[in-house]
């Protein structure tokens, strides 16, 4: 239990990312370097502090009985939870152990599925976060391929693993009809998934961006209107289903 | 033989037909009637109806007259001339063929009385600051006639008292207007009628005479008379109605109607702080559900009494002057209802009626008032504590208290004064004593009792602190017997102001429909808890550095390095604040009560944080001169780091045991942080209430709305006329705060994780 990693920060009522009410741990350090990223001092791996699994675990302890009685659990997030697997292993296992807490893990899928088993078996859950579907707009977006991630999509699948996609929705990135279409159509050829969810662009972010002296890329880029979210949604939906009757 | 047995009438048999006998037949008992008729529900909220028209009419005349009193400036019409008594006014109406409930304050809606016995100086001030005037020989009469308890007091306080209160170290003191906190059991009413209650105290008043003629024996009997020529105004008052309530309600309206004519005789002669209404809404259930299953009342019906009910509470207006509006904000009136719970043999004190209550909220829209309390068990039906969290989430017009935690001290059938201020309704009493500023008594402590902002010596002359960085054994050795001081001044003043309101403004009617022995308490309170415990925290765990001007007085502070702050379940901090509470609260039962009243404190500051802010300069947690207080019980705005759990389990820390007068805390959240789909949201605002009354919380404000939506408001009050938020222990009306608590409520914690 005296295996240590770095956290950012830590939330104790999160709703929103996975079911119930939640513990959320955010890691730090991050490869993708998302334009819309609200979370830009999550990136750089020597920043937030080092905790050990144990220090974690009592963080979480006072209030296992909100997460149960919610039917929540915790939720590692980040930063990128992966790129610190073996802690986030030991912590999901522990939790798992000491108070058959349910887990969930919120990921880019920017990382090797194949080695990441063992974290795997220790997760009911996966947020799994597609950027964008199309692989040019992809590294635009983010700075990488979107190669991986959709490999670790097929990888779950196939492993039986329960996941909700989540996409944000940044206009004028993600407005493009077929793109929305071929992402349905992605997500219509995976088994497991229970929920797909459009996180509509907000600029919550864009303090930290100026606390960190970095140019805000989306400087003036609007949140989505409603219609536009909803749209998508319909967009995403049509595609899936020329997927499912394929 | 009792006296009911004797007195018995044929209309006694009439109005009790149907009902199961217990021994609420034989004595007063209105708890022993509600446990053997009540009806607990455990269904939803599928049967309630909407307003029928004669509601939605009356609703726009209220709206319409709400308009015109904001127009006027903040009041509709005064009535200079005639002092409030339960008889002063001719019977008002909003629409007499419309109401099922009648009866106003005055022969008009709106127009407010002048309530000069808690002292004329406040009417005089209150009615200039309006455009009205009082006549001389009113003021004549209350100067040189008729002594005010606000002139009673001020013959007795000490200098130390005088000048304790200038500094602002207490505040808030109901020494200038009626002290209020008392709940009249207006049930008794409808149950008895009023002839009965009369017998009842002439037999309370023969019993008094084998006690000997000392001063306690003389001032109850003088007492009691008051009480029985009160009861006997109330039936005068309802006669002015063309109404008789000499015997007890036969029909679900006129128990509503007689309930309301007992606490309308209250707030016709009292003006008091927080004038309270107990626990009616299940007791009424009781009628209705009669009048259902005799075919005589529909649904529709029966949640148009509750809805004409309501907004009769909602009307209740008093008049104050700016400056106590600006300590406590908006106007507000406390008409505290308590609803749901549990009872001691483990059903649920929840009814169809107490889904009626809540479903005013939409029938005529939110609003502060009645102060709707929901007594929250682990054990209440599930459906009724979704619909709360769906009520909360669409209007924040909702407070909860934990009835787990009060059942066991307080039974089943105890109210809410004010905010969260619990009582046996008929049974107990209180004596309000605002509260004590215990980090301005911490200034007071490292600069040797003078005043950091006036300089003057107010507290004893001990020497200051003088070293270069404070040293946390060394402040807490001067903060101590500060506190012994402060808590000695305090419940001098306390006392005073107490004999001073029962002698020169007693409340007879609400004091009528109480049993004759009560328990007293005399309700003490703390401000400032939470900067007191960071800036413990701040010179404990970090390097505070005092700034002295030329007198050598501390007037700011630099902070080094950081310290763990209240409100992150961080037991390093949040100790300190439990040992703040558990010492004051020691100190204060060292002294004599008046009355022998059981002293209590409260950590609730109601609005008074912005204005306990302003009377206190800059503190050792680098929170700046001027700057509010957080409310209550709450952790200092943004300070709390690790979301909405952690900082509600250290104020759950707080000992109840050590602070019976309530302990309260304001809880706001963005609609989405509660997650994404309506019935998520509420599922999870149930749990968190579950969480939080089962690690021992005992009050939790609940609002659910967007920062933007505020702002908003703000700029565009006259879109916003009902938009109803909570602060600490009850309602306001946001439009109706003055700019400064509105940004003091935008500055606060929103928990909005995303």
């Amino acid at each position: 239990m005296s295996r240590k990693g770095r956290i950012h920060s830590l939330e104790t009522f999160g709703t929103v990312d996975g079911p119930g009410i939640r513990f959320v741990l955010f890691m730090q350090g991050c490869l993708m370097k998302c334009k819309y990223c609200h979370n830009p001092d999550t990136w750089h791996f020597d920043g937030g502090r080092e905790v050990t699994v144990e220090e974690v675990l009592a963080e979480i302890e006072p209030y296992i009985h909100y997460y149960r009685s919610s039917g929540g659990g915790l939720t590692i997030s980040g930063g990128e939870p992966t790129l610190q697997a073996g802690f986030v292993t030991e912590v999901f296992r522990e939790v798992k152990a000491r108070w058959g807490l349910h887990t969930t893990l919120d990921s880019n899928g920017f990382n090797n599925a194949e080695k990441l088993h063992e974290l795997m078996d220790v997760t009911d859950l996966v947020l799994l976060d597609l950027k964008h579907i199309d692989d040019h707009e992809h590294r635009v977006l983010t700075g990488v391929s979107n190669e991986q991630t959709l490999h670790t999509a097929k990888w779950l699948s196939e492993h039986g693993k329960k996941m909700w996609v989540r996409h944000v929705f940044v206009p004028g990135i993600h407005d493009d009809e077929n793109h929305l279409r071929n992402l349905g159509k992605f997500i219509g050829t995976l088994h497991g998934v229970e929920k797909f969810e459009i996180l509509p662009y907000h600029q919550m972010g864009i303090y930290k961006w100026k606390e960190l002296g970095r140019a805000y890329p989306l400087e003036n880029v609007p949140s989505p209107t409603e219609q536009q979210v909803e749209w998508a949604y319909r967009m995403v939906e049509s595609g899936r289903l020329v997927a499912n009757l394929q | 033989m009792s006296i009911i047995e004797k007195e018995m009438t044929d209309l006694h048999r009439e109005a009790w037909r149907t009902f199961k006998p217990g021994k609420w037949m034989t004595y007063v008992d209105t708890k022993n009637f509600i446990d053997e008729n009540i009806t607990p529900y455990t269904g939803n909220e599928q049967f309630l109806v909407g307003a029928t028209t004669a509601t939605q009419e009356l609703w726009k005349i209220v709206s319409q007259l709400s308009k015109e009193e904001r127009e006027r400036g903040g009041v509709w019409d005064v009535d200079v001339n005639t002092p409030g008594s339960i008889t002063s006014h001719h019977a008002g109406y909003l629409d007499k063929t419309k109401e099922q409930i009648v009866g106003v304050q005055t022969d008009e809606p709106f127009k407010r009385l002048i309530q000069p016995y808690g002292g004329i100086r406040m009417v005089i001030d209150a009615c200039k600051a309006y455009g009205f005037e009082v006549p001389q020989s009113i003021i004549d009469i209350f100067t040189n006639i008729r002594k005010t308890h606000n002139q009673g007091v001020f013959d007795a306080y000490t200098p130390e008292i005088r000048a304790a209160r200038k500094s602002g170290i207490v505040t808030g003191l109901p020494d200038a207007y009626g002290r209020g906190r008392i709940i009249g059991d207006y049930r008794r009413v409808a149950l008895y009628g009023v002839d009965f209650l009369m017998k009842q105290k002439q037999h309370e008043h023969n019993e008094t005479v084998g006690e000997g003629m000392d001063e306690a024996t003389i001032r109850l009997r003088e007492e009691i008379s008051e009480q029985y020529r009160a009861l006997g105004e109330l039936k005068q008052m309802a006669n002015m109605h063309e109404i008789d309530i000499s015997q007890p309600a036969t029909t679900a309206k006129e128990a509503f109607q007689w309930v309301y004519f007992g606490y309308l005789a209250a707030v016709k002669e009292q003006n008091g702080a927080a004038m309270s209404l107990g626990r009616v809404s299940s007791f009424l259930d009781i009628y209705i559900q009669r009048d259902l299953a005799e075919g005589t009342l529909t649904e529709e019906q029966a949640q148009e009494l509750v809805d004409h009910f309501v907004m009769k509470l909602r009307i209740v207006k008093f008049l104050r002057t700016p400056d106590y509006n600006e300590l406590f904000s908006g106007d507000p009136t406390w008409v505290t209802e308590s609803i749901g719970g549990m009872a001691e043999d483990g059903t649920t004190r929840v009814t169809q009626n107490s889904f009626r209550f809540l479903h005013t909220l939409y029938n005529l829209g939110p609003a502060p008032e009645p102060n709707l309390t929901v007594l929250w068990s682990e054990q209440m039906p599930d459906a009724f504590k979704k619909y709360c969290a769906k009520v909360s989430i669409e209007t924040s017009s909702i407070q909860y208290e934990n009835d787990d935690l009060m059942r066991p001290i307080y039974g089943d059938d105890y109210g809410i004064a004010c905010c969260v201020s619990a009582m046996r309704i008929g049974k107990q009493m209180q004596f309000f004593g605002a509260r004590a500023n215990l980090a301005k008594t911490l200034l007071y402590a490292i600069n040797g009792g003078k005043d950091e902002k006036s300089g003057e010596q107010i507290g004893p002359e001990f020497p200051a602190i003088t070293s270069e960085y404070l040293d946390y054994d060394e402040v807490m050795q001067r903060y101590t017997p500060m506190m012994e001081w402060l808590s000695e001044v305090y419940l001098n003043a306390l006392n005073i102001i107490h004999y001073m309101h029962d002698k020169y403004s007693y409340e007879r009617i609400e004091m009528a429909l109480h049993d004759r022995d009560i328990l007293r308490t005399m309700a003490c309170g703390i401000a400032g808890l939470s900067v007191a415990a960071d800036s413990l925290s701040a010179i404990k765990y970090a390097k505070v550095k005092p700034i002295r001007n030329e007198q050598g007085i501390a007037v700011d502070f630099e902070i080094e390095g950081d310290y763990p702050c209240y409100g992150n379940n961080d037991d390093r901090v949040d100790q300190i604040a439990v040992q703040l509470v558990e010492d004051f609260m020691g100190m204060i039962r060292k002294h004599k009560t008046y009355r022998d009243s059981v002293a209590t404190q409260s950590v609730l500051t109601i609005t008074s944080n912005v204005v306990y802010g302003k009377k206190t300069g800059n503190t050792p947690d680098g929170r700046k001169a001027g700057e509010p207080f957080a409310p209550g019980a709450n952790p200092m705005h943004g300070r709390d780091k690790k979301g909405a759990l952690a900082s509600l389990s250290s104020v759950a820390k707080l000992p109840y045991e050590q602070s019976l007068d309530g302990i309260s805390n304001t809880f706001s959240i963005v609609p989405k942080a509660l997650g994404k789909e309506e019935d998520t949201r509420k599922s999870n605002l149930v749990a968190m209430l579950d969480g939080y009354f089962g690690s021992h919380g005992h009050h939790l404000n609940v609002n659910v709305f967007d920062r933007e939506q505020l702002m908003d408001a703000m700029d565009h009050p006259e879109n916003y006329p009902q938009l109803t938020i909570r602060v600490s222990g009850y309602a306001v009306n946001f439009i109706k705060l003055t700019r400064e608590q509105q940004l003091d409520v935008i500055h606060r914690t929103f928990h909005s994780n995303m």
